[in-house]
C-alpha cells in the first residue's frame, strides 16, 4: 500500500471527530485540502522548489512511533531548566501533535493576549480562525496535507499594543505514540503588538546505532504569522528531531506597514527536514531578518526554501543562512527575493554560507532575486567551501592543535549564526544544541 | 640557539629561499631587512611551519632540536612566536577565549597550571594596558574590525602573554603611524631579556631607532646578502636596496666567471 493511502485513509476515519468538524468553512477547506494532497502526491523532484529535496520515497515508507519514546515530561523540565529558569515565561506543549496541558503552563497573561490549543478554538470559537487558518492551496501539498488533517497547535492572539515580555514556548514532542503529528500554528499579532514566539520540536533518538533507517515519525508543521503594523515579532525554531523523522515545515508570514518581523531557523536534528520559510510585505517601511543554521552529518539531508515578498516600498530585508555539512550530509538553501513592481526604495541583503567538514558533504545554495521595480539595493552572495588554512595556521601558530584549530574554526562560523539572536537564554540554548552536535564542541564552553 | 643553515624553500614550486644562513644567539636581537620578493615573509612563515611553503634543502637547528620536524603548534608550545604581518581576523572567536587557549596551550606544555578564567583576566588585562589596548577588545572577536595598530598590538599583546624564547617579528612596523610605531616599540623592548632570542623582519630602518638591533641582516634573491652592525640599517636607508643588488649581481657574474 502507498502511504497516500494511508493518508487518505486516516483523513476519511478521523475528519468527523477533528477539532471544529462540522464548521462548514472548515469542512470545505479540510476536503480540498486532501483532494490536492491526494492529487499532488508527495512532491517529486521534477518540481523546481523540490529538485534537490524529493519526497517520493515517503510514498513507499511506512511511519513509526520512536522505539524508545521520550518522556514528554522530562523533555519539558529539561527545556525549562535551560531556558528561563525561575523566570517563567509561557509554555504550550503537544505530544504527537495533541495538546497535553498537564505538561503546558501558559503563565500569567497580560490583558489583550491569549494563548491557547487551536483545538479548543476551533471547537469553541471557530469564527476566531477563520481567515487566518490559511487555505488548501497554500505552499506544497505537504502543507495542504497539514491542511487536511492538523488537529492541533498553538492559537496566539496579541491586542493592539499588547507585549508579552517573556518569550512564548511551544513544545512538540513527536513518536512518543504516534507515528505522524501535525500541527499548525496561529499568531496573529494586532499593531504595535510585540512577541517572542520559540518552537521547539523534539524526538527521540533511533533505539539501536545503524537503525536510523528503519521507520520514524512524520512531523508536519505549518506556522502562519500575521503582523499588524508597527508589530514585532520574533520566531525562533529549533528543530532537533530524531535522527529518523522526517520534518516538513513551513512558516508563512504577512506584515503589515511597518512591521518587524525577525525569524531564526535552526535545523539540527532529523533524517530529512525540509523548511519553507516565506514573508510577505503588505505594507511600506517592513523589515524582516532571515537567520538560519543547519548541521548534517550520516546520510541526513536539511532543505531551506525561503522567499521575500517586497510587494511594497521601502522594505528592508537582510537574510543570513549558514551551513555545517558532515559526513555524507546534504544541504539545500534557496532563497527568492521577489521586488514587486512600485517596491522602490527596497532594500535586501541576502548570504548563504556553507562549511563543507567533509568530501562527501555537498550543499546548495541558491539565491533567486526578481526584481521588477527602480531605485532598489539587493545583493547576494553564496559561498560553499572548507576551513579557512590562514585562520587554522594562525591558531596553530599559538600552540592550539590542529584538532582543536579546526573545531574552534567550525563551531565559530556557526555561533555567528547564533549572535543574531537577541535573547541571551535563546541564544545560550542555541549555542548548547550546535555545540552538543558539532565535534570537540564541549571545548567550546568559554567561547 | 638557532642556525639555519642552507635553507631553501620554494612555494608552487617557485624558489624564494635559495641558500640563506643565519644564526641568531640566546638574547639576540636580529634584524632582517630586504626589498619586497626578497623572501622576508617566506622565512618567517617557514620558522613558524606554514605548510603552503616546501622547504627543499637546508636545515634549522633550535637549541640542537630540528625545527622544521616539528608540527606548527609544537613549535609555538616550545616557544617559538610569530606575529603576523597581517594578523588574521577570526569572526565567531572572542579575543579572550583565544588568548587564553592560546596560554594554556603553552602553559600545559611547559608543565605550569593553566589559569583559570580569574587568574587569566587578571594577566591579560595587565598585559592590555601595558600595551595601550582598551578592555572591551577581550570581548570582540579576534582582530574582526580591528584597524591596522590594533591588530599589531594585539600581536604584542600574544608575545607578551606567551612569553616566547624566539619571537620573530614580521614588519610588525607596517601600516603603522608614529605614536603606534611607539608604542609597539616600547611592547617589544619590554620584553628583551638574555633568555629571549628576537628576528625583526622590517623594510624600514625607521622602526629599528626603537628597537635598537645587535645585528642586521640584508636579504637579497633568498639568501643574506650582507651582514653588519645597526649603521648597515642606515647606510640602507641612505642609499636604498639598490646597491645590495648590484653587489649580489656582480658576485654572482664573479662566481659564474669564475
Amino acid at each position: 500500500m502507498s502511504t497516500l493511502e494511508h493518508w487518505l485513509q486516516r483523513y476519511n476515519a478521523g475528519r468527523d471527530t477533528l477539532p471544529g468538524a462540522g464548521v462548514p468553512w472548515l469542512d470545505a477547506l479540510r476536503e480540498e485540502a486532501i483532494m490536492r494532497f491526494a492529487d499532488e502526491g508527495w512532491p517529486s523532484n521534477r518540481l523546481e522548489n523540490w529538485r534537490h529535496t524529493s519526497l517520493t520515497l515517503l510514498e513507499e515508507r511506512s511511519f513509526a512511533a520512536a522505539a524508545a519514546p521520550l518522556t514528554a515530561a522530562a523533555v519539558v523540565q529539561g527545556l525549562r531548566r535551560d531556558d528561563d529558569g525561575a523566570a517563567g515565561g509561557h509554555w504550550l506543549v503537544f505530544v504527537d501533535g495533541r495538546h497535553a496541558p498537564a505538561l503546558s503552563d501558559i503563565g500569567a497573561l497580560p490583558a489583550g493576549a491569549q494563548i491557547r490549543a487551536l483545538a479548543d478554538v476551533l471547537a469553541t470559537r471557530p469564527e476566531w480562525v477563520e481567515g487566518h487558518f490559511g487555505t488548501a492551496d497554500d505552499g506544497a501539498s505537504p502543507a495542504a496535507l497539514n491542511a487536511a488533517l492538523a488537529a492541533d497547535g498553538a492559537f496566539v492572539r496579541l491586542a493592539r499594543g499588547v507585549t508579552l515580555e517573556a518569550p512564548l514556548h511551544l513544545v512538540f514532542i513527536g513518536g512518543v505514540r504516534e507515528d505522524a503529528s501535525l500541527v499548525r500554528n496561529l499568531v496573529i499579532a494586532e499593531a504595535n503588538a510585540e512577541a517572542t514566539i520559540v518552537e521547539h520540536y523534539v524526538g527521540a533518538e533511533p533505539a539501536a546505532a545503524g537503525s536510523a533507517a528503519s521507520a520514524g515519525a512524520l512531523s508536519n508543521a505549518v506556522t502562519r504569522i500575521a503582523a499588524g503594523h508597527d508589530a514585532r515579532i520574533t520566531h525562533l525554531k529549533l528543530q532537533e528531531e530524531g535522527r529518523n523523522t522526517v520534518h516538513l515545515a513551513a512558516i508563512d508570514a504577512v506584515q503589515a506597514r511597518g512591521s518587524v518581523f525577525a525569524s531564526h531557523s535552526l535545523s539540527f536534528g532529523a533524517q530529512l527536514a525540509r523548511n519553507d520559510i516565506a514573508t510577505r510585505f503588505e505594507g511600506e517601511g517592513c523589515e524582516a531578518l532571515l537567520n538560519g543554521l543547519f548541521h548534517v552529518d550520516g546520510r541526513r539531508h536539511v532543505d531551506h526554501h525561503t522567499r521575500i515578498d517586497h510587494a511594497q516600498p521601502r522594505g528592508t530585508s537582510r537574510e543570513f543562512y549558514r551551513g555545517v555539512l558532515d559526513g555524507a550530509g546534504r544541504g539545500v538553501f534557496a532563497g527568492r527575493i521577489l521586488v514587486a513592481p512600485g517596491a522602490v526604495r527596497t532594500d535586501a541583503m541576502q548570504r548563504a554560507d556553507n562549511l563543507l567538514l567533509s568530501a562527501q558533504a555537498e550543499a546548495d545554495a541558491r539565491p533567486e532575486l526578481e526584481i521588477y521595480a527602480d531605485d532598489v539595493k539587493c545583493a547576494h552572495g553564496a559561498t560553499v567551501g572548507q576551513i579557512d588554512e590562514d585562520s587554522l595556521f594562525y591558531l596553530r601558530t599559538r600552540g592550539l592543535d590542529e584538532t582543536h584549530a579546526r573545531n574552534l574554526l567550525t563551531y565559530a562560523f556557526a555561533a555567528e549564526v547564533l549572535a543574531r539572536i537577541g535573547l541571551a537564554p535563546l541564544k545560550r540554548r542555541a549555542q548548547a544544541a550546535i555545540r552538543a552536535r558539532l565535534p570537540g564542541g564541549e571545548l567550546m564552553e568559554a567561547l | 640557539m638557532l642556525d639555519i643553515c642552507n635553507l631553501h624553500a620554494s612555494v608552487d614550486g617557485k624558489p624564494i629561499l635559495r641558500g640563506l644562513d643565519l644564526h641568531v644567539g640566546t638574547g639576540e636581537v636580529h634584524a632582517i631587512m630586504g626589498p619586497n620578493g626578497s623572501g622576508k615573509s617566506t622565512l618567517a612563515q617557514v620558522l613558524a611551519g606554514r605548510d603552503s611553503f616546501t622547504v627543499e634543502d637546508g636545515s634549522v637547528s633550535w637549541d640542537g632540536v630540528d625545527l622544521l620536524a616539528m608540527p606548527t603548534e609544537e613549535r609555538a608550545r616550545a616557544g617559538l612566536f610569530l606575529a603576523f604581518q597581517y594578523p588574521v581576523e577570526i569572526p565567531g572567536v572572542s579575543n579572550a577565549y583565544f588568548l587564553k587557549a592560546a596560554v594554556n596551550a603553552v602553559r600545559r606544555h611547559r608543565g605550569e597550571p593553566e589559569y583559570d578564567a580569574m587568574d587569566f583576566l587578571k594577566r591579560v588585562k595587565a598585559e592590555m594596558k601595558a600595551v595601550g589596548m582598551s578592555e572591551e577588545f577581550l570581548y570582540r572577536s579576534v582582530n574582526e574590525g580591528f584597524s591596522g595598530g590594533e591588530k599589531k598590538r594585539n600581536e604584542v599583546l600574544q608575545m607578551a602573554l606567551l612569553e616566547p624564547r624566539l619571537a620573530i617579528l614580521d614588519e610588525t612596523d607596517s601600516g603603522l603611524d608614529i605614536d603606534a610605531l611607539r608604542t609597539v616599540a616600547d611592547g617589544v623592548n619590554r620584553l628583551r631579556s638574555p633568555e629571549r632570542s628576537m628576528i625583526v623582519i622590517t623594510h624600514y630602518q625607521r622602526l629599528l631607532d626603537y628597537i635598537v638591533p645587535d645585528q642586521v641582516h640584508v636579504l637579497s634573491r633568498g639568501r643574506i646578502a650582507r651582514s653588519g652592525g645597526r649603521e648597515l640599517a642606515q647606510e640602507l636607508e641612505a642609499r636604498g636596496y639598490g646597491w645590495i643588488e648590484d653587489l649580489q649581481g656582480a658576485q654572482a657574474a664573479r662566481g659564474a666567471a669564475s
